[in-house]
């Protein structure tokens, strides 16, 4: 805190002083899939590249996108994208001023993360079963 | 910082020292992230393969590389707000902060730059 006139005043307590719940997993989790995203963006640029260089460029991407660890990486952004969307839509209902009511509140951080997982699964399972 | 009305003396501080316009932005391209996340994950799904020839072919027609263009100024846009507030709020030290924003906004241009170029080459036929 570097900042003249801010050094002293009082700090929020932290992570560890509060009792998990779901309403803090799903913003944690907001914010941890958000950044996780830039890696999806790196990764769609990098597939981008590969188009736009030619075959040969984009024959490495396709062979490096489906060894196991690239497959991992792959499902990892598609479950981050999905989770952070649905993070993102329930902040999208907090920012009208509702589902502030605690049952509702704790009901929504729970669906949505789960909602993120499902998607995730369905998008792999079209994706691989077609 | 004004001492005066009770607006006065909060404006100008927290780790962003301002936020609206920041706020508003990150909500707008919220919206172009979601309508053209679904697209791109809608698209990949409707391909009947994700062969060199169909993909390229797919992007390179002028809705869909339209659609990756606004998709690529959409989400990193919203990648260069996100992260600047994530950069505010765990960088505290002032030039630290001022050299990753710095990183920042030169990644996010860089970024953009070269993917818009790529949809541009592939649309325009460039790439064989």
């Amino acid at each position: 805190m570097a900042q003249a006139g801010t050094t002293n005043r009082p700090l929020s307590p932290h992570l560890q002083i509060w009792r998990w719940g779901p309403a803090m997993f799903v913003s944690i989790m907001h914010r941890v899939t958000g950044s996780g995203n830039v890696v999806g963006i790196a990764i769609l640029l990098w597939w981008l590249g590969a188009m736009a260089s030619g075959k040969a460029a984009y024959d490495t991407f396709a062979w490096l996108a489906t060894t196991p660890i690239g497959y991992i990486v792959l499902v990892g952004i598609t479950w981050s994208f999905f989770t952070h969307m649905m993070s993102g839509l329930r902040h999208f209902v907090l920012d009208i001023g509702a589902g502030y009511e605690l049952d509702t509140n704790k009901v929504w951080s729970i669906v949505c993360p789960v909602m993120g997982v499902l998607l995730t699964v369905l998008f792999w399972a079209i994706l691989l079963l077609r | 910082m004004g001492n005066g009305t009770s607006i006065g003396r909060v404006r100008g501080l927290g780790s962003a020292k301002s936020g609206s316009h920041h706020w508003l932005l990150q909500r707008f391209t919220a919206i172009g992230n979601l309508l053209l996340g679904l697209w791109i994950a809608v698209s990949i799904l409707l391909l009947p393969n994700l062969s060199y020839s169909t993909v390229v072919e797919w992007v390179s027609a002028p809705v869909p590389a339209t659609a990756m263009a606004l998709l690529i100024i959409s989400t990193i846009w919203h990648a260069r707000l996100g992260l600047q507030v994530l950069f505010e709020d765990y960088v505290h030290e002032n030039g630290s902060k001022f050299a990753v924003l710095t990183l920042l906004n030169l990644a996010a241009f860089a970024g953009a730059a070269f993917g818009l170029f790529c949809v541009i080459r592939l649309a325009l036929g460039g790439a064989a």
